[in-house]
């Protein structure tokens, strides 16, 4: 007996309505597909305060927050950046409710050393209005700019390096995190391969500490990103959080949210497209026809100028691995649908978002990293997909490209990626050099660009996924181009797309769904 | 190796052309001097402004003839002053970071100005430059003529100057990259493989963002 999330369709079900980038397609499916469903958003804490108080009250595997603090002591707190949680989330964003019991806790005990500092990584740098959004009113307007700004990971006299792990990989950290008396993270977990060791060891380092692990030897090793022991990027940052973790005086703070994405207007997008109503089914129709005819830029507005309204799951606070535990356990809890047995076929439609694109647009590199690396990663387990199989994806892949946030993407879609799709001829032939270009850094640094190593590493992002993947199909591509830069193919519908598939795949191909957004993860038994 | 070519006016410094010029007017041996040169130089003004409109190189011609009669020692032995008065204060505060980086690469760095010669290479000095293109007044007897010795470095001359640089260098240009904040300089950025668009006219943002060439914003306060 198959989960009620797992739907199998017959020859009455309705078509499925499926994201194409920022438009929704209807698409017909063959009888005996399997189409996966997110849960609905679990039951949000019923006091955010008071669970954040507990929370550092009663925190694991540590003293309590107030126990830690001496009047006069330094200290940092992190907090993840706007790439998370997607798409961002209605005021008071859950870091800012954190923060604000944080901040008063801390001038309780005479603290007042405090400096906030965004874990950007090599992350493009969030505008004053971004930061305002996460922290909220009162914060932005104490702390911004001098005591709250972006990590800079390219300002190496502000950098410091902690040490060397035993796999050989070099800690450089932001030097005020290093040198503060305590270093508070205060994250916020969207799926399972956030937060733990990675707010500190990831979100305060640059790119020398980067390169140990996203590279696509390590990439290549991942099974899948979504489950943290089975991926040698999670290993690897583990050891370096670690690291940094005996050097460091660091409290964890983490929060869980639901996946309540889409408010009530849009709430049908969550559902069965058998169990719609008369008026969600005439919503969906209109919904679908109106993003067919608006213009790109209204499209995009439609989506992404409306907060969601995640509701939080939890907040937890003590020793890194000690929280994440309960994190990961309530991430899991909300996402993960279990299904038994593989797809040689795995359709899929693109949503419009990524962590890369908030408040831009969805480019032909992430495209491919929600193709290839997010979207065949949903999974715990065995892969969703079988070694060698097909997946079929919906999206324009318009050739187009914010020219600020990913200003170095353009150079390494359009003059590397035609010389090679190789990741690994990639990393040794243009990395080093293309990650050191004066101009690129200069525009991370001042601007809000996206640093010049973050291309390749979007590249390598889809290894896992491309050394898996037999074949990717693309249906209502609006170019050939793209597609053959990523070494996929087209087809005009999605029935032509299906057809194609089945030439390499056995008779009666095993054909699953995945319907999402909102996010969904299927933990596969073979 | 490769190089980095910098224009300097608005690309690493606030200041342009006119304010060392009015800088060396106002310093010279007599109040009285002074009040002349800068009152020959307003009525120029008319002059270079319709000038600036047509062509830099023009402009530049007719805003360096005001120091004519000025001597050569006194060019040099007031330029110290002139360097730390005027272009020092007016440095973006990130110049420095951009010159560096691109030092750290192994680039030469080389500073491409309308400006003079004598102020260029006090600034490359300071910033680490190594190499400097710059506008040479032509000295007689001892005294500025109030002309500029050829090539005038002003629009694509730039181009040029830079071409023969790289040739001489043995750089590719393919790898060189090139800065500039203003629409005039399309030329320069236009023969190196890495051209930047740094705090850019409109004119030069609309081309850089059709060209998905790099558009750097330095803060604009001086240090």
């Amino acid at each position: 007996m198959s989960h009620p999330l797992v739907v199998t369709l017959d020859r009455k079900s309705a078509p499925r309505t499926i994201f194409s980038g920022d438009r929704l397609v209807e698409v017909d499916l063959p009888p005996g597909t399997r189409c996966i469903y997110p849960k609905a958003p679990i039951a949000p804490l019923k006091d955010v305060e008071a669970a954040i108080r507990y929370a550092l009250n009663h925190p694991y595997d540590s003293e309590p927050l107030h126990a830690k603090l001496r009047p006069g002591m330094k200290v940092v707190i992190g907090i993840d950046d706007i790439s998370l949680p997607l798409p961002p989330m209605r005021r008071p964003d859950v870091r800012e409710r954190v923060l604000t019991v944080v901040l008063q806790t801390l001038a309780d005990h005479g603290v007042d050393d405090v400096t906030l500092i965004i874990a950007t990584s090599v992350h493009r740098r969030m505008t004053g209005e971004e930061i305002r959004h996460i922290v909220g009113d009162r914060i932005y307007n104490g702390y911004y700019p001098d005591r709250l700004y972006n990590h800079d990971a390219e300002d190496l006299k502000n950098m410091v390096e902690i040490g060397t792990t035993d796999h050989g990989e070099v800690v450089e950290l932001n030097r005020k995190a290093v040198e503060s008396d305590l270093l508070i993270y205060v994250n916020l977990n969207l799926v399972p391969m956030d937060g733990g060791h990675k707010s500190v060891a990831v979100g305060f380092c640059g790119y020398k500490s980067l390169k140990a692990h996203h590279n696509p030897q390590t990439m290549r090793k991942c099974h899948s990103y979504m489950d943290p022991k089975s991926s040698a990027l999670a290993t690897s940052v583990e050891r370096m959080g670690k690291l940094a973790n005996k050097k460091l005086n660091v409290f964890t703070i983490e929060t869980t949210i639901n996946n309540r994405m889409f408010d009530r207007p849009l709430e049908f997008l969550h559902k069965n497209e058998d169990d719609l109503s008369g008026m969600e089914r005439a919503g969906l129709k209109a919904l679908t026809m109106t993003l067919a005819k608006v213009p790109q830029a209204a499209r995009q507005a439609i989506f992404q100028k409306v907060p969601s309204p995640y509701g939080v799951t939890g907040v937890f606070a003590g020793s890194t691995e000690a929280v994440h535990e309960h994190t990961l356990a309530r991430c899991y809890e909300q996402y993960l649908v279990p299904i038994k047995g593989q797809a040689d076929i795995l359709v899929t439609g693109v949503p419009y978002i990524s962590p890369y694109n908030v408040n831009s647009f969805l480019n032909p590199l992430l495209v491919q990293v929600m193709v290839n690396g997010y979207l065949f990663n949903m999974y715990k387990g065995v892969p969703l997909l079988k070694k060698g199989g097909t997946m079929i994806v919906t999206h324009p892949c318009t050739d187009m490209f914010d020219k600020e946030h990913h200003a170095p993407y353009i150079e390494f879609v359009h003059n590397l990626l035609p010389e090679t799709r190789d990741a690994l001829e990639l990393h040794k032939r243009y990395e080093e050099k293309f990650a050191s270009n004066p101009a690129y850094i200069q525009a991370y640094r001042t601007g809000h660009a996206y640093h010049p190593a973050h291309p390749f590493f979007m590249w390598y992002w889809g290894e896992a996924g491309r050394q898996h993947t037999g074949r990717v199909i693309v249906v209502g591509a609006d170019n050939e181009y793209i597609p053959k830069l990523m070494g996929w193919e087209t087809a005009r519908s999605m029935n032509e797309a299906l057809e194609m598939a089945k030439d390499t795949a056995p008779p009666s191909p095993d054909i699953v769904l995945m319907h999402m957004p909102p996010i969904v993860m299927a933990e596969v038994t073979a | 190796m490769a190089a980095s070519y910098f224009d300097v006016d608005g690309t690493l410094i606030r200041t342009n052309l006119v304010h060392p010029t009015l800088w060396y007017l106002m310093h010279q041996r007599t109040p009285m001097r002074s009040l002349q040169k800068l009152a020959r130089a307003a009525w120029k003004t008319p002059q270079m402004i319709w000038a600036e409109m047509q062509d830099r190189r023009m402009f530049n011609e007719i805003l360096f003839s005001s120091y004519e009669g000025i001597s050569h020692d006194r060019l040099m032995i007031l330029a110290d002053d002139a360097f730390n008065d005027i272009m020092k204060k007016a440095l973006y505060p990130h110049a420095k970071d951009l010159i560096s980086r691109s030092r750290d690469e192994g680039h030469d760095v080389v500073l491409v100005s309308g400006a003079l010669d004598f102020l260029m290479t006090r600034l490359a000095d300071h910033l680490g430059a190594t190499h400097v293109i710059a506008n040479r007044l032509e000295i007689k007897d001892g005294y500025a003529t109030g002309r500029l010795l050829r090539p005038v470095v002003a629009g694509p001359e730039k181009a040029r100057l830079i071409r023969d640089h790289a040739r001489e260098r043995g750089h590719n240009l393919d790898d060189c990259f090139a800065y500039s904040d203003s629409y005039s300089d399309v030329p320069m950025l236009s023969v190196v493989g890495h051209p930047a668009a740094v705090n850019p006219d409109s004119k030069l943002e609309r081309l850089a963002r059709t060209y998905g060439w790099p558009v750097l914003t330095l803060d604009k306060s001086v240090n």
